[in-house]
């Protein structure tokens, strides 16, 4: 799987969709029906045994096994007709080792005791073959084994029991709404995962989990054929850790957007004919938006954009694997390093806490157990304004003199090895009871942005810029109409630093990232971050617009 | 089982096919084998070996069609997937967009995009490499992190129309960062190839190592237009969104009828047979290229033949569905997988020879679109970014973010040099006048 791949997916406006298989995750069709069988957790043990033992006999001193089957079923339509409905099944197992102090890892499709043997087998080949070069030993934080236990999502409906013509009809009403509402294209798709994941390790652990996830998105394409301007909204949902009960919207999980948007925020539920309509309305506006003057702006950021900021410029800089110069040759470093760390430097304003947490309910990160085999838990990122921690693996632990990992492991499937991925990384609300409008009605020029747009950022995680879906202009306290062809670029410690409010626990949402890539070969893991509106001091916005042709 | 041979794969799909009762089906086995390395700080972090087949089987009944898949190969196993999927085919609804299966075709030769070589490398084998290239970092007091990537795979179609389809395909991928302990020098080389006798981890590091050593304490250029001499990997990268394959991937003749693309027109229709770029420009595919054999057929069994995509400035062809090209009345051409920039004859050496004043781009990082309708995208220069005066290396230069379109870059065309393959692709460095930098990154 190329990173490629799966970076144009989540471009939905531009029509740009390279079907039928969900590139990003190893995988090939299958139908619905084969979903709903699980693997006996019995038969699974035995299995897993037999890769431990075969391991152990070839000369680890340590090996672990994920026999997982990862499902996913994504329906992609335009307009008024399907596309495609892409049933994905892989069913297989992975075996890593540590053999003469270095890690192996071999992974395959035949799941018999004989096949997992020798791929145990195979492993620890690799790993003697690695350890000949190799100068540092492994070491791993201990972990007590937790005998057989397991974890499901907290899910209300299964999105894999509900048949493919609802979700289809689901799709189709809302790409009607934003047909009706002056859109000149619609595509829509809906992306569900289910992780059945079966870990056993040396350790004593035989932990068995079922992990969901569901990504209903859409983009609207307004055109104006005579000046040849095309411009696109995409849906404000959040792919989430939820089953199809994502889908039903409630009345207390809708939050009012700033006045004079019309905008609506969603926390735990989407209505996504409502926002379908909204879009279509809004990318017609875009149409005929004021282009925006370049300069100096405060900014007050809706949770479906930040999310997307505190992902790129704290989640990936805080990264352990990162820091250390262990993604150097890829996803790059950090200049977060531990000398950076030890000088107690503003990372942003003592308004800014930021925590780690693999538990939150209805995040993409939620699990009970890593993919090593940790319990979960939550953490400090950073504290007023400082830097306090970072995200560990096993084997990162004792790098920074801790005796424990922070349950950061994951792997995409069965056939990728597990490495640090990042947890659910998010900003704390504000103390002080405030609203988006008492905040909007406090800034004198200032632009509020929605929703996510283009973003790039630097391989140590300093210069960044970013987009958005909708940007409206703020003068004397209040919203002024729509602009376009905004993008801020900032550095990351000048932008936390600026940020001058928080609104209070009652704005809070999570925004997520379904594809977010790192590491050779590219793996996909996905991931929430949760904040209120904020608003950011003085941050210098670009204009985007170019001339061609 | 991983690498099936013609004779094997095509007798697991003649059974499959015997099995149906649809309409229509066709049956694709995928095949692949391999194994990679990754290192950091000189030492190996993780290392992994993959072998996987799976069976794909359409049916169809009418304009419904339906997918399952397996991946075990027993009778039993091979019926239940054709009955699923003629199940599924049965409950999907009927498509507007359906084409009939394709009949036989006529598929050319690509015997370069096999090498034995690459399909027999060994854990041992990937370890020496590695290993190499880390000893060399040591040596050298530099501080390495590297990708060792090789795979040998086969894929096998045939369909009730007749059509036959089989190619087997290898690939091997290494890219290095070399950089300086004290963290103010980075540098980056990758190669990619089907036949792993070429690769050479050593002259790679080396090369990364250099322009690690070289990019120490760069020098702070205030932002704006400048001369750039890109090199190739900062065109095309090997995993992940790049100029050259924004403007490749954006020439989709539906998009731009629809109205939603660079090549849409004002009022309706498209901008094929009009000159968009410096007259120096023209890129084709060609999937029996022997430098870039690739497959010679594409994922709906069309096949991938010689096609211009520009020449000499003009956009003469864009790419389509089978639908698509029904519908519009145009030519039938599937997407490439590989593509070829023509260029010259200058080296990178010369070209930087003959620039006055002007930047040394290594590699762009964090591609990212900004704006569909000038596919403007915005990323940075990262590992080795160098200030030319007078035809030489003056000094490292700190990175810079960028704001470009490949539209407006492939017509502010100086200079182009000798292609080399980058991600399956011939690309040539190019020297072009006044990029677009936006601001100053501090990143190493």
């Amino acid at each position: 799987m190329k990173r490629r791949e799966f970076v144009g997916l989540t471009g939905l406006a531009t029509g740009a969709l390279f079907l039928p298989s969900i590139p990003g995750l190893a995988s090939s069709p299958v139908d619905p029906a084969r979903l709903l069988e699980a693997v006996d957790p019995a038969i699974k043990k035995r299995l897993a045994d037999a890769a431990l033992n075969a391991a152990k006999s070839a000369g680890a001193s340590y090996a672990d096994v994920r026999i997982g089957r990862y499902l996913n079923q994504s329906i992609f339509t335009r307009e008024k007709q399907v596309q495609n409905i892409a049933s994905g099944e892989s069913y297989g197992a992975g075996v890593r080792v540590i053999a003469n102090g270095t890690w192996g890892f071999a992974a395959t499709n035949t799941v018999t005791e004989a096949g997992m043997a020798k791929a145990a087998q195979l492993a620890v080949q690799i790993a003697k073959a690695n350890a000949k070069v190799q100068k540092d030993q492994v070491k791993l934080a201990p972990q007590k084994g937790y005998g057989e236990v397991s974890w499901k999502t907290p899910i209300e409906k299964n999105s894999f029991e509900v048949p493919v013509k609802e979700k289809v009809d689901l799709l189709l009403a809302a790409n009607a709404k934003a047909l009706d509402n002056g859109a000149s294209f619609v595509n829509s798709a809906l992306f569900q995962i289910n992780e059945q994941k079966y870990f056993a390790s040396t350790d004593g652990s035989y932990i068995d989990q079922d992990i969901h996830r569901i990504w209903p998105t859409f983009g609207v394409t307004a055109i104006d054929r005579a000046s040849g301007k095309f411009r696109t909204r995409e849906g404000l949902s959040a792919p989430m850790g939820l089953g199809y009960e994502y889908l039903t919207p409630k009345a207390a999980d809708r939050i009012n957007g700033p006045v004079g948007t019309g905008l609506i925020g969603y926390r735990n539920s989407y209505d996504m004919l409502e926002d379908a309509a909204l879009a279509a309305k809004q990318a017609k506006e875009k149409l005929t938006a004021k282009s925006v003057v370049p300069g100096k702006y405060d900014l007050v950021l809706d949770p479906n954009h930040l999310g997307l900021t505190i992902h790129e410029s704290i989640g990936h800089a805080t990264e352990l694997d990162r820091v250390l110069g262990y993604e150097a040759n890829y996803a790059g470093t950090s200049f977060a390093t531990l000398e950076w760390k030890a000088k107690n430097a503003p990372y942003g304003s003592k308004l800014v806490n930021i925590v780690a947490d693999k538990t939150q309910p209805g995040s993409l990160g939620a699990v009970g157990y890593d993919d090593e085999g940790v319990k979960t838990g939550q953490w400090d990122i950073i504290k007023e304004g400082r830097l306090v921690d970072y995200q560990k693996t096993r084997d990162q632990a004792h790098i920074v003199n801790q005796d424990h990992s922070d349950g950061c492991s994951y792997s995409q499937s069965w056939q990728d090895v597990q490495f640090q991925r990042m947890a659910n990384i998010s900003l704390l609300p504000g103390k002080e009871k405030l609203s988006v409008d008492e905040m909007i009605s406090k800034v004198d020029k200032g632009i509020y942005i929605a929703g996510r747009g283009s973003f790039s950022i630097d391989q140590q995680r300093y210069n960044s810029q970013f987009g958005g879906t909708v940007f409206y202009a703020i003068e004397k306290g209040k919203i002024a109409g729509m602009l376009e062809d905004v993008a801020y670029q900032t550095n990351t410690v000048e932008f936390w630093n600026s940020c001058a409010a928080i609104c209070d626990q009652s704005d809070y949402r999570l925004f997520g990232s379904f594809f977010d890539g790192k590491g050779q070969p590219s793996q996909v893991s996905a991931v929430s971050h949760g904040s209120s509106t904020t608003r950011f001091n003085g941050v210098n916005v670009i204009n985007t617009a170019r001339k061609i042709g | 089982m991983a690498i099936l041979s013609q004779d094997e794969a095509q007798a697991i799909l003649k059974k499959v096919i015997s099995f149906s009762t649809a309409d229509e089906c066709e049956v694709t086995l995928n095949g692949e084998t391999g194994g990679n390395v990754r290192s950091a700080r000189n030492s190996i972090s993780t290392s992994g070996a993959v072998d996987n087949v799976s069976l794909v089987v359409e049916s169809r009944f009418g304009k419904r069609s339906g997918v399952a898949t397996c991946n075990e190969f027993d009778d039993a196993t091979l019926r239940r997937c054709v009955q699923r999927a003629e199940e599924i085919a049965r409950l999907a609804p009927e498509s507007p967009e359906y084409m009939p299966l394709l009949g036989p075709q006529q598929y050319s030769a690509a015997p370069q995009a096999f090498a034995k070589s690459t399909a027999g490398i060994t854990p041992d084998y990937r370890a020496q490499q590695v290993g190499a290239s880390m000893k060399i970092c040591d040596e050298k007091k530099l501080s390495s992190a590297a990708f060792l990537n090789d795979e040998a795979g086969f894929v096998a179609k045939r369909n009730s129309k007749g059509l036959e389809a089989y190619q087997q395909i290898t690939n091997l991928e290494f890219s290095i960062t070399v950089r300086t302990p004290d963290g103010t020098g980075s540098g980056y080389a990758t190669a990619d190839y089907n036949d792993s006798s070429k690769f050479d981890a050593a002259a790679l590091t080396r090369t990364a190592a250099d322009k690690a050593a070289m990019s120490r304490n760069a020098k702070a250029l205030e932002p704006g237009k400048y001369t750039v001499i890109l090199e190739p990997a900062a065109l095309v990268a090997n995993s992940d969104a790049s100029l050259l394959q924004a403007l490749m991937g954006a020439l989709d003749a539906r998009n731009a009828d629809e109205g939603r693309s660079f090549l849409s027109k004002k009022g309706g229709g498209n901008k094929k047979g009009e000159k968009l770029f410096d007259e120096r420009v023209t890129i084709y595919s060609d999937p029996t290229m022997p430098e870039v054999a690739t497959l010679t057929f594409s994922g709906d069994g069309r096949p991938q033949k010689k096609t211009t995509w520009i020449e000499k400035g003009v956009v003469k062809n864009l790419y389509t569905s089978r639908f698509w090209a029904q519908k519009a009345g145009i030519p039938d051409l599937p997407r490439p997988s590989g593509w070829v920039m023509e260029g010259g004859t200058q080296s990178l050496q010369d070209m930087i020879k003959g620039t006055a004043k002007g930047i040394l781009v290594t590699r762009l990082w964090y591609i990212r679109p900004v704006d569909p309708q000038t596919l403007l995208y915005t990323g940075l220069t990262r590992d080795g970014t160098f200030y030319i005066e007078n035809g030489k290396i003056k000094h490292p230069v700190k990175n810079f973010r960028f704001n470009e379109s490949p539209i407006i870059m492939l017509n502010n065309l100086e200079a182009i040099g000798k292609p080399v393959r980058v991600g399956g692709n011939l690309v040539p460095p190019l020297k072009i006048r006044d990029f677009t930098f936006t601001s100053l990154s501090d990143a190493v």
